[in-house]
């Protein structure tokens, strides 16, 4: 058994030590038999075709909120970030940046967490690396998860093919992850029962894809939030998009939070959720196969692609006048008065 | 969301509009200050303009506490951070303020000043309290609505005897500043800006009571409406001016008196007077040294005070060449017309302080009324 009871130098060092780390905590859980070969990498065979790679690190804090952790973070996220190509994620790597100090049952619960993650996604992690450093150069536990898929024949989803007339739909309610975090920063007076929406997209987007392969963009609107993630495309695709604010869905106690803290819920972050922009003829089976979906039931129209040199993503209020929804300036900082 | 929602009624927006468009007469203009920067926010980020005839125009003024901070304030608590042990808190919009040779309190912290960035005087008692070694300086910035909360802070620091902890006041009062703009010569004498009546700050008021705007609509002939911040207040407040202009009144009457009294909030206000006094002098970016227009700590609470603790020198600091917030503060000037906006400064890259603060008149008419100004190039 490890003896001791946090992460010392010795644990980075290709010693004994992280030998032990590696077989008692990371196979143990991680458990697969591409990880139990014990190489430096992963050697598996493909089918033909194209593959897509994402890599994404994760330096979240607190390490742990409500709704996940960093460990289940950094599976979900890397695993979205492949599958907004249509692809199905194969497998992930990891690799660990460990402070020096960091209790190991702490680390025992993220990596426990990340096995679950994983084994729910039933894509394995198959390959990953330990570092340690010195105290106070790190944040407790950094982790950079690689995924890699393929992606299915005919299907050519990508950021810069949104068409004037599209339509553009989210899978569900906005600003969950953000305000979870938020909530469970320390120093935020404020309790909230709102759990983080962190989780694995594929499987709902497998179905999506099967059903209609000509999706045009598809993209989870994480830092920066929906108002970004929209910027992005329509900057991508040289068009402009008009959405309505009635129509985007929002927990009411997140948009209670947004209130009480001065922030815009467009451009608070989400970690389960997916942007579609597709063909208007086919929006509307794209919307009920999501919303039979466990992870897409409050998913919605939100608007349409239009033709804008300007590339404005523009907005009709709730009251019925129209305002621009612009780029994240900074950091969405709270008013202060 | 309950009792906010209400206040956002699209359809309740439109009957409204109609009753403006009514009411309203077509060969006048009516040109309409709301003082508040919660008031520009609210009319953009609602579009309230795409509701109301052409001849209803919003003039912005200076109510965004951090728009009208002059830069020297914030070269003086970067020479605090430059000199000093300290570690300065502040509310967020304020990091981002540019101050004298393209710093501010952000590329200071990145070039390893000890900035904490607090959304309470809470926050940053805890602070002291966690750091009895270093001192901890709370940048105080703000209206009525945000004093009371620090002259909390400050008792609360002398009953704990937690002698680590100033603040650095720049709280300002709103009626003087409502008065000098009416007594600026652009207004007075040159008559290039046209003020026909107010919309009084909400929070503000809150605190002040509605009492305080009676001396300038008398003096001064002008209609304040208090206005709350929700959208289908600040249309009926639209509403209750064009009223009193068409009926040539000019009376302060209480749009939002769901929150405030004509007294208002009389436990603050001794508050406020037991730990503050007037200064006989403030520097407003805009309107420039205004008597009896902020607060400083009374002496009896002298070792709260920063500027009493620390030797913290004056300092000069012009405005940013071509920066128009000056004159944007004042009514005089529109955002667009300043040869900065959207080029050089944008929020990203702010120039000015009105470009920082979703408050501010220039980040609001960037952020979201861009599409307005069509023949802007765009990015």
């Amino acid at each position: 058994m490890i003896r001791s009871n946090t992460i010392d130098m010795t644990h980075g060092s290709g010693g004994r030590a992280m030998a032990q780390l590696i077989d008692e905590l990371f196979i143990h859980y991680f458990d697969n038999d591409l990880l139990r070969q014990g190489n430096d990498q992963a050697s598996f065979s493909i089918s033909k075709g194209r593959m897509s790679i994402s890599t994404d690190g994760h330096v979240i804090s607190p390490l742990f909120f409500s709704g996940g952790d960093i460990g289940s973070l950094s599976v979900h996220g890397t695993l979205n970030d492949v599958s907004m190509s249509g692809a199905q994620p194969l497998y992930l790597s990891a690799g660990f940046i460990i402070e020096e100090g960091f209790p190991l049952v702490d680390l025992e619960r993220i990596v426990k967490s990340m096995a679950e993650a994983s084994a729910t996604a039933r894509v394995p992690i198959i390959t990953g690396d330990t570092k340690v450093v010195e105290r106070g150069k790190g944040d407790g536990v950094f982790i950079t998860t690689t995924a890699v898929g393929m992606i299915p024949e005919g299907v050519n989803i990508s950021g810069d093919r949104a068409a004037p007339g599209d339509a553009i739909i989210i899978s569900g309610n906005i600003g969950d992850h953000g305000i979870a975090i938020l909530s469970s920063r320390e120093n935020l007076e404020f309790e909230t029962t709102i759990q983080s929406d962190s989780a694995a997209l594929h499987e709902m987007i497998e179905e999506m894809v099967k059903a209609v392969p000509e999706i045009h963009c598809l993209r989870d609107p994480t830092r920066g939030g929906v108002a970004t993630t929209l910027n992005e495309l329509a900057q991508q695709s040289s068009v402009g998009m008009q959405i309505r604010e009635s129509s985007i869905p929002i927990n009411s106690a997140v948009s209670a939070a947004c209130e009480l803290l001065g922030l815009d819920p467009l451009y608070v972050a989400n970690e389960g959720k997916l942007i579609c922009i597709s063909h208007p003829d086919d929006a509307p089976a794209l919307l009920s196969l999501m919303q039979k979906h466990p992870l897409g039931s409050n998913a919605a129209i939100i608007g349409e692609v239009v033709e804008d040199p300007y590339k404005f993503v523009q907005m009709e209020t709730v009251l019925g006048g129209s305002r621009v929804i612009d780029w994240l300036a900074g950091e969405q900082l709270p008013r202060i008065c | 969301m309950k009792y906010v929602d209400e206040f956002r009624s699209g359809k309740l927006a439109r009957k409204l509009a109609e009753k403006i468009a009514h009411a309203s007469d077509p060969n006048r203009q009516y040109n309409l200050m709301e003082f508040c920067g919660g008031h520009t926010h609210a009319i953009f980020r609602y579009g309230i303009h795409d509701l109301l005839p052409g001849n209803i125009n919003f003039i912005h003024g200076p109510g965004c506490p951090v728009c009208v901070l002059p830069t020297g304030r914030i070269d003086q608590a970067i020479h605090l951070l430059e000199n000093e042990n300290i570690i300065l808190c502040s509310y967020g919009d304020l990091l981002r303020v540019p101050a004298t040779e393209r710093k501010s309190l952000l590329r200071v912290k990145a070039a390893g000043g000890d900035v904490r960035m607090v959304y309470s005087t809470q926050d940053a008692l805890r602070i002291a309290r966690e750091n009895p070694e270093r001192e901890v300086v709370f940048f105080a910035i703000g209206f009525e609505t945000t004093t009371p909360p620090t002259a909390v802070a400050i008792q609360q620091a002398a009953a704990e005897g937690l002698n680590n902890f100033t603040v650095f006041s720049n709280h300002v009062l709103t009626p003087a500043a409502i008065q000098s703009i009416l007594q600026s010569p652009e207004v007075r004498e040159i008559g290039t800006v046209s003020i026909d009546g107010f919309f009084g700050p909400s929070h503000v008021s809150a605190i002040i009571g509605s009492r305080p705007y009676e001396f300038f609509a008398e003096e001064f002939q002008r209609p304040v409406v208090i206005a709350g911040f929700e959208p289908l207040d600040v249309m009926q407040s639209t509403l209750m001016l064009v009223q009193q202009l068409n009926e040539g009144r000019y009376e302060v009457e209480n749009e939002y008196s769901r929150i405030v009294t004509r007294e208002g909030n009389q436990k603050a206000q001794a508050l406020v007077a037991e730990v503050f006094e007037l200064r006989q002098l403030f520097e407003w970016r805009g309107l420039g040294d205004v008597p009896y227009s902020a607060l400083q700590i009374r002496k009896q609470y002298a070792k709260f005070d920063s500027e009493r603790r620390f030797t913290i020198p004056q300092i000069d600091s012009p405005d940013i060449k071509g920066c128009e917030c000056p004159s944007i503060l004042r009514g005089a000037k529109q955002p667009s017309d300043c040869k900065l906006f959207g080029t050089l400064c944008t929020p990203e890259n702010p120039m000015g302080s009105c470009m920082v603060s979703s408050e501010g008149a220039c980040a609001a008419y960037w952020s979201y009324g861009r599409f307005r100004q069509g023949d802007r190039a765009p990015e």
